[in-house]
């Protein structure tokens, strides 16, 4: 993974410089987007309610047997924005569309589709790579602030029914109010739209590096995948360190 | 064909000591060759021997480690040559974008290039496939193609470029004897229209007979013969001979 990081840095160079072409290639990114968007919200949604409602099993009975049961909405709420939410939903994201694109992608170059593109004078990263990487780095932080309020409502609901547990919800809201602030989702948002261009660049890239047939490409999209994981959580360290600043 | 490809002329196309190692193993081994205006020159030889590593080098797919590609002269390395002059390659597997149309893919130089209105776009991708016997087949996917349709279409898509250089590679495989002989008299009949340049990578030694002004014959990354097809079958290199005259015959 990491000899290749110089040849990714140039790739996010050259699909930032074809940016300017974005708007006439908007039939693209918007399939794309919707792709993405079509293709996760349902699972972000089954996925998010139940991050919330297990981390609110996790910590509220410790919590509330301490006898610290108004930290419980604060607890829930910054562990879901801050960390799991951007995390999840970005390593969701990676699976499921990281590895569409590297397989989309890798099997556009093993076929030499993207040789075609070549020959007719078409910038493969500006028809192939900008499109995806701008829906992405739109979509995700989209896809996370939906993600954390379906979270907090999870985390809310499991507070309430939970026998060992029981905080109403109008408390769970007001012990959140006090400690979670604007601040906290933007930080959220901002990381997921940083994992975003990790995801995108990982994954076309993988793509476009594709040698071989059937296996080649499968060998592309695992890279893709088990890449990207490990450059968003070592880069959740560094952003969250930059951000408790 | 439309006014701008009547006034088309090929172009001349010159190779000099080209040289291509993959992994340390050397591909091409210093080929000299020249390919004049609207000639059509096939180039045969064994699997393996290099032939569509060539053919990539001339498009500008590859780039050599030694040696150089002209086109009238000027090198293709240069930005201005790719700019200039205009060349197309008709993929062995065809190479169609799977997630287009094949009407999409045939409009899609003109569209991706803003070269025309969406209007002449249709009108001009309707023209190129009617041309090729694909009148019905705009609004197909190329999942729904046959081999020798995913040909003839991606034929279409490099018309529509109008190229004064167009390389072929084994543009007969997989095809039956009769899609092969459509095959081969479109690429004649472009000459004829066009006047291109053709170059024609192929295993088919009827197919390179039918068509070639000149043949040459590859073997392990260095050219063996280059001559007219009544010249080659007289050449007195063995390899030449052999490679021309396989045939199987059953042993009883």
């Amino acid at each position: 993974m990491f000899e290749n990081i110089g040849e990714m840095v140039v790739l996010f160079w050259r699909a930032l410089l074809a940016m300017p072409a974005a708007w006439r290639q908007r039939q693209k990114v918007f399939e794309q987007f919707f792709e993405i968007g079509n293709a996760s919200l349902l699972m972000v949604s089954i996925l998010s309610f139940f991050v919330g409602g297990v981390i609110a099993l996790q910590t509220a009975p410790t919590l509330v047997g301490h006898g610290l049961a108004s930290a419980v909405g604060g607890v829930v709420g910054l562990a879901i924005c801050r960390e799991l939410a951007p995390v999840i939903m970005s390593i969701l994201i990676a699976g499921r569309i990281g590895s569409a694109m590297a397989a989309e992608i890798g099997s556009m170059r093993v076929y030499q589709e993207i040789d075609a593109l070549r020959t007719m004078n078409i910038n493969p990263i500006q028809y192939l790579v900008m499109p995806r990487l701008v829906a992405i780095v739109v979509a995700l932080p989209l896809l996370v602030i939906f993600s954390i309020l379906v979270g907090w409502l999870g985390g809310a609901l499991v507070c309430m029914v939970n026998h060992s547990i029981e905080i109403s919800f109008a408390s769970f809201l007001a012990t959140f109010q006090d400690v979670v602030r604007l601040r906290d989702v933007f930080n959220g948002v901002f990381k997921s739209f940083i994992f975003a261009w990790v995801v995108g660049v990982v994954s076309c890239h993988q793509g476009l590096i594709t040698r071989g047939g059937p296996r080649g490409i499968g060998r592309s999209v695992t890279k893709a995948v088990v890449n990207s994981i490990v450059l968003i959580v070592i880069l959740d360290y560094l952003l969250t360190r930059v951000l408790m600043e | 064909m439309n006014s701008h490809a009547s006034d088309q002329h090929g172009v001349r196309l010159e190779v000099r000591g080209l040289h291509k190692s993959f992994d340390g193993q050397e591909v091409l081994k210093g080929l000299d060759f020249e390919v004049k205006p609207g000639e059509v020159f096939t180039i045969m030889g064994p699997s393996g021997s290099g032939k569509t590593v060539l053919l990539k080098h001339l498009i500008g797919l590859e780039q050599p480690d030694g040696g150089e590609i002209l086109i009238e002269g000027r090198p293709i390395s240069s930005p201005e040559v790719m700019d200039q002059y205009r060349m197309a390659m008709v993929f062995q597997s065809g190479a169609l974008l799977n997630s287009l149309t094949v009407g999409e893919n045939v409009g899609l130089y003109l569209s991706e290039h803003r070269l025309k209105s969406p209007e002449e776009i249709a009108r001009i991708v309707a023209e190129k496939l009617d041309v090729l016997g694909l009148k019905d087949a705009e609004n197909k996917m190329p999942s729904d193609l046959s081999g020798g349709m995913i040909k003839r279409v991606a034929i279409a898509r490099a018309l529509v470029i109008e190229p004064q250089l167009i390389l072929y590679d084994e543009p007969t495989s997989e095809l039956d004897p009769l899609s092969a002989v459509a095959i081969a008299r479109e690429i004649v009949r472009l000459r004829e229209r066009t006047h291109l340049t053709s170059v024609v990578v192929t295993h088919d030694r009827e197919m390179a007979f039918g068509v070639a002004d000149r043949i040459a014959v590859i073997n392990q990354g260095r050219i063996l013969a280059i001559d007219a097809p009544e010249g080659l079958r007289r050449d007195p290199n063995p390899l030449v001979q052999e490679f021309l005259q396989a045939t199987f015959k059953r042993q009883d």
